[in-house]
Formats: C-alpha cells, sequence, structure tokens
C-alpha cells in the first residue's frame, strides 16, 4: 500500500507473478480442467484483499489460502447432489489387500512398490479428478501439500472431526480408484510387460 | 484386543501420529501379532510417499501468458 491508502498495484503484480506457478500447480489438484479459472477468481480477491496483506513474506500462504477457498467455493457451486452414500467406506477392503490377493504381477518380488510405479504423475492426476472434490480438496492439501489437518479445518471453515472424516473416505476412495483407473489403462499389463 | 477391521481404519492416522495413547497402543498390539496388518502399515507408508513425491502440475506457457495478462488488467484497470 502507498502512503495514499491505495493498492500498489506494481507490488501486486509482481507478489502475483511470483505465486502464479504454485497457484497454478495446486489448482490443477484442486480442480484439475478448471484450474486457471479457480486461479483467476484468486487474483481478483487477492487484488482486492491486497491492502491487507501487511507482510509480503507471508504472501505464499496468504494467496494459498484465497486459492482454497476460491477451489472450495468453485464446487460448491457446481455441486450435483449425486449419492454420496453408494460406495462402503466401512469395508475393511484396503487397496494393499486387493493387491495381494488378485496378484496382479506375479513375478514381482515388490508387488505393492511396483503397482504404485505403474502410475506416472499425469495417472496420479487423473486418478485425483476421479474423486468428489469433498474428499479430493482435503487429500491434496495434507497428503501433497503438507498443511496440517487443524489448519486445513480451518482453511475450509470445517470441523476438525468432520475434515478427518472426508480424509478417511478419501483415501479409501483414491485407493479404491487407483485399482480402477490401473484396470481401465491396462497399466498393470504394461508393467508386466515392463518386467518381462 | 482390536480385530483386523477394527486396527485398517486407524492405520493412516498410526502413521500420520493422529492417535491418541489408548489407540495407538491398541494399534501396537495388534501388529505385534498380525503379520498382515504389518505389510499395511508399510504400504500406507509406501502411499503417503508416493503421494508426497507426486511432481507438481507445471504451469503451461499459454496459461501463464493468460494469467499474465490477466495481472496486468488487474493492474491497468482494477477488478
Amino acid at each position: 500500500m502507498d502512503t495514499t491508502g491505495t493498492v500498489d498495484s506494481a507490488t501486486f503484480g509482481q507478489v502475483a507473478r511470483e505465486q502464479l506457478p504454485w497457484l497454478y500447480s495446486l489448482a490443477r489438484r484442486l480442480a484439475s480442467d478448471h484450474a486457471e479459472d479457480v486461479v483467476q477468481d484468486c487474483l481478483m480477491r487477492a487484488y482486492k484483499a491486497f491492502p491487507t496483506l501487511r507482510d509480503h513474506q507471508a504472501a505464499p500462504a496468504w494467496f494459498r489460502r484465497i486459492l482454497v477457498n476460491c477451489a472450495n467455493d468453485y464446487h460448491r457451486s457446481r455441486m450435483s447432489g449425486a449419492d454420496e452414500t453408494s460406495l462402503d467406506d466401512t469395508s475393511e477392503s484396503t487397496l494393499f489387500r486387493r493387491i495381494l490377493d488378485e496378484d496382479p504381477l506375479p513375478y514381482s518380488d515388490s508387488l505393492h512398490l511396483d503397482f504404485l510405479h505403474s502410475f506416472d504423475d499425469e495417472d496420479v492426476w487423473k486418478v485425483l479428478d476421479r474423486l468428489d472434490p469433498k474428499f479430493r480438496i482435503p487429500l491434496v492439501l495434507v497428503h501433497m501439500e503438507g498443511f496440517t489437518t487443524a489448519t486445513v479445518a480451518r482453511m475450509l471453515g470445517a470441523p476438525l472431526n468432520t475434515v478427518l472424516s472426508w480424509l478417511h473416505r478419501g483415501r479409501k476412495r483414491f485407493e479404491t480408484e487407483m485399482w480402477n483407473y490401473a484396470e481401465e489403462h491396462d497399466l498393470l499389463r504394461q508393467a508386466q510387460e515392463v518386467r518381462s | 484386543m482390536i480385530d483386523c477391521t477394527t486396527a485398517v481404519t486407524q492405520l493412516w492416522d498410526f502413521v500420520e501420529r493422529e492417535l491418541d495413547a489408548g489407540d495407538k497402543a491398541n494399534i501396537e498390539e495388534h501388529l505385534a501379532f498380525c503379520r498382515r496388518c504389518c505389510g499395511e502399515v508399510e504400504f500406507v507408508e509406501e502411499l503417503r510417499s508416493f503421494l508426497k513425491d507426486a511432481a507438481r502440475p507445471g504451469l503451461p506457457l499459454d496459461a501463464e501468458q493468460r494469467l499474465g495478462q490477466f495481472i496486468t488488467d488487474l493492474e491497468e484497470s482494477g477488478p
């Protein structure tokens, strides 16, 4: 802010441009193909609120918090109302056991690791895209971006126990979708061919 | 003594050290005799690393140019 109390737009531009790569990558994980829309919304809100940012060292965390809100709002405005109870989140079935039981890579001596390594980065993003945003957002923020669950609860304006429940269900669905994706895209046969 | 069904629902929280002392002790007691759940724990750790280490999506050049222009427009004419 300058001495007249107006937004120092040159500084805003400089700070915003520095944050762009991180903002886009976070938006891509949270909102997949709509990342650019979410970043634009974030930039707009950040521009308006920029005079409240007193310490520019805090800009990365400040921008990310705004971006998470924008991604959350984006998904809220497009909620399909789909039935979320159709998948069984309480069963004891896990990806570990499924890999063990179905043994998709019979000649592997590190079966579970080889299963994970059959996914490249693009595959991981596509699996994330399959998750309901309610589950994807906490999963990304905690397990990929390294935020604590308490911080994510504050960011999303949700009780901690709710976030923990979303995380639990999100991890389970991520595991289920990893298996489905691997089958649908023939990843396991390809991994097997590479090994033999 | 907890069974596998109970244990597997808590293994991520166990690995993340988010369990209270009582639940943590129950898991440790279960893991002491359940080899399969030890494998589950190992896999949870692998999956955590896999997620943490996944590459960040890059900013494509065309998107960078559009967003850069968007910032310029904000600077020049406001939201």
